[in-house]
């Protein structure tokens, strides 16, 4: 490649999809560009056997041309130390197998913090790709009494600057002219050591005020807030109100949309069962698909709820400062302070949680959260712990009218799940995850008003995940445990539960749960309950011939017969423990790249239940 | 003796000298801004005492204690 600059590497004749790469440092407001460009047309992946995510999104020009966009991870060099370092690293290289290298890039940088941000303007400029500079949060530079020659920059950079605002949508025109435009490499200018940082800082220094760069005032609102969210009292106090706030909502105004799904889905069923004809494939499809896939669906819109309050809390910037307050109660169990507010999901489903760790950049944090996630007690649990605990416990009260001992067993439950998350916590930082712990490292950026085309993607992409999920995986898991039931056939008819195949594996491992106090009706519900916990209401309900729903009498009086005191709490260990749940399973697969970590679990979290039930049953009796 | 980051009073500002980390420690704080020759300044702590926040080239970062302990800080002259 010759140095001349005006040369056309790419033509917009050319059929072939252009590829964009967006690079940044975190906090520079890269991916709320990348919204702004590319709006719905996105798509969220995995990199092969990694945990890093792979944004891509296309950006239309209409009869310019479509743009493949890429939105890599941030980092403030491109010297790879972390996974998402290398996979940065490796795309604009072109080494990553099955990813195109890109054909130019939009670097984009925070303006109210240009000369550290320059910094990574050194290894990017070096690669000698088409460059345009995107200089971010410019309306933020000047609100506060900043400014900057960008013309000046961009002589200096031998590449284009743009001061922009994705937030606004400032700046926007002239990115998508230059995406439509001929690019040109980026013209040969001296750059520093990209290994010596301390350089790398002077050089962008230098940049910066040749630039006739003026830094901003430091946000003022940011100090007066900071000094109410982290007052050493009041800034406690009002995290626990942060987080209460949350669940309320989660609980009490996501209902009424749970409610709706639910109605909408027997609907559903209702009119599949009418429009077709009876026999087997309807009874799969209505009571194996949509019940299946309608348990699941009716937690959409709790994870929606949870996915705008994080959304909120993020984009404000509340989220930092939640992590720094938790970050020393964290600290003691082998966590940080960003493993908080995942795990505080992980109270309303683990698949979000789990998806909220993307925020930890430490991959030995992130993957502990992964693990320990599943312990906090999820809401699939809660109609699970009400029939055993309504058929086994009477409803004294303890402590005033509403805290009576059927609360006092429900509280137990969610200590329990607590403590057995802390204590694995420990144990994975004394075993598999052990080693040096990386310096926590926590940026407090400025508070920002949240928009609300950000906070709307971002719910619409989550949403998207578990959709996506729920009409996959647990659309062939259900079904596969509804044939379970219903085969194999007795004269071309579904066979009584206990004759089928589903029964013959609660008969079959009837031996292994026996000392637990388990029959192999609870066996065929500790099968059926593996697609969601809550799952084995529902099957022992048909195993009993009644209609399955925790506030049924006939059910719980058919589990007391069942059931003794010892395996009814046994079996309320068990599922405080075990990794009853293939959406869980499933994502953790796909968000730590691989079998590896969702079998160990799957594998300790039922030996852990299966050892603690023996102990409670040994116990109570 | 040599005072570190950690002794650094809320309020007051230094410069910072040497990071007594391993290296990819070292880089990982350089690249947030904590490089030799840089102005510092104690913000405040989080309630509890720990971590404690910084001002360090342009932005606010929050270091804990045990690793303040090891960036140290060049007497004041």
């Amino acid at each position: 490649m010759s140095g001349c600059h005006d040369c056309v590497l790419a033509s917009r004749d050319d059929t072939r999809a252009i590829t964009v790469a967006l690079v940044g440092p975190p906090n520079s407001g890269k991916s709320t560009l990348f919204n702004r460009l590319t709006g719905l047309r996105q798509r969220v992946a995995n990199y092969p056997g990694v945990t890093v995510e792979q944004r891509r999104g296309r950006l239309r020009l209409g009869a310019r041309g479509d743009v493949e966009l890429l939105d890599l991870p941030g980092t403030y060099t491109l010297q790879p130390r972390s996974d998402d370092e290398r996979i940065t690293d490796d795309v604009l290289r072109g080494r990553l197998p099955g990813t195109p290298r890109p054909d130019a890039i939009l670097l984009v940088l925070d303006s109210t913090n240009l000369a550290r941000h320059l910094v990574l303007a050194a290894p990017v400029l070096a690669l000698g790709l088409p460059t345009l500079v995107v200089l971010n949060l410019s309306d933020d530079l000047e609100r506060r009494g900043g400014s900057l020659d960008a013309a000046a920059l961009a002589q200096q950079l031998g590449a284009p600057v743009v001061p922009a605002s994705a937030a606004t949508g400032r700046g926007i025109e002239t990115i998508h002219e230059f995406l439509a435009g001929r690019f040109a490499v980026p013209a040969r200018i001296p750059l520093p050591t990209i290994q010596n940082i301390p350089a790398c800082r002077m050089w962008a220094g230098r940049l910066a005020s040749r630039s006739t760069y003026r830094a901003p005032a430091p946000p003022l609102w940011t100090r007066r807030l900071d000094g109410v969210f982290l007052h050493p009292v009041a800034g406690p106090l009002l995290l626990l109100a942060v987080v209460l706030g949350v669940f309320q909502a989660m609980f009490s105004a996501a209902a009424p949309l749970s409610d709706g799904l639910e109605t909408l889905v027997g609907a559903i069923g209702g009119w599949a069962a009418a429009f077709l004809p009876a026999g087997v494939a309807r009874d799969v499809v209505v009571q194996g698909a949509v019940a299946g896939v309608g348990s699941v669906i009716v937690f959409l819109p709790q994870i929606a709820v949870l996915f705008l309050f994080i959304g909120i809390l993020e984009d404000s910037g509340y989220l930092a400062r939640a992590a720094l307050i938790a970050d020393r109660t964290m600290a003691r169990i082998g966590l940080q302070g960003k493993s908080f507010i995942p795990l505080l999901s992980a109270y309303a489903c683990a698949v979000p949680a789990i998806l909220a760790t993307r925020t930890i950049e430490s991959k030995r944090d992130r993957l502990a959260t992964i693990l320990v996630a599943p312990f906090m007690t999820c809401a699939a649990r809660l109609p699970v712990y009400a029939l055993i605990i309504a058929a086994f416990l009477p409803n004294t009260p303890l402590l005033g009218p509403i805290f009576g001992v059927r609360a006092a067993a429900l509280l137990g439950l969610y200590v329990l799940g607590f403590l057995a998350a802390v204590g694995t916590a420990r144990l994975l930082r004394s075993t598999i995850l052990r080693g040096d712990r990386t310096p926590f490292l926590l940026e407090l950026p400025p508070y920002r008003w949240p928009t609300l085309r950000s906070l709307g993607l971002r719910v619409v992409d989550r949403s998207r995940v578990f959709l996506t999920r729920a009409g996959t995986v647990i659309l062939g898991v259900t079904v596969g445990i509804w044939l379970l039931c219903h085969l194999p056939l007795v004269d071309g008819k579904a066979p009584d539960l206990s004759h089928s195949v589903a029964g013959t594996i609660g008969r079959t491992i009837e031996p292994a749960i026996r000392p637990l106090g388990f029959d192999w009706k609870i066996g065929v519900g500790l099968v059926t309950s593996l697609a969601a916990r809550e799952v084995i209401v529902g099957t022992l309900g048909t195993i009993h011939g009644i209609d399955g729903d925790a506030g049924s009498s006939g059910l719980q009086r058919a589990l007391r017969h069942d059931l003794t005191p010892g395996g009814a709490v046994a079996l309320l260990v068990f599922f405080a423990f075990a990794m009853q749940c293939l959406s869980t399973i499933a994502i953790v697969r796909r968000e730590t790249g691989g079998w590896r970590y969702p079998l160990l679990q799957f594998g300790y979290m039922l030996t852990l239940a299966y050892g603690a039930a023996l102990l409670a049953k040994v116990l109570v009796g | 003796m040599t005072n570190t980051l950690e002794d650094l009073p809320f309020g007051s500002d230094a410069v910072l000298d040497e990071l007594a980390l391993p290296p990819d420690d070292a880089a990982r704080l350089m690249e947030m801004g904590f490089f030799p020759g840089v102005r510092v300044v104690a913000v405040r702590a989080a309630p509890g005492g720990d971590p404690r926040v910084f001002r360090v080239d342009g932005a606010e970062v929050a270091l804990r204690r045990e690793t303040a302990r090891c960036l140290r800080l060049r007497p004041p002259s």
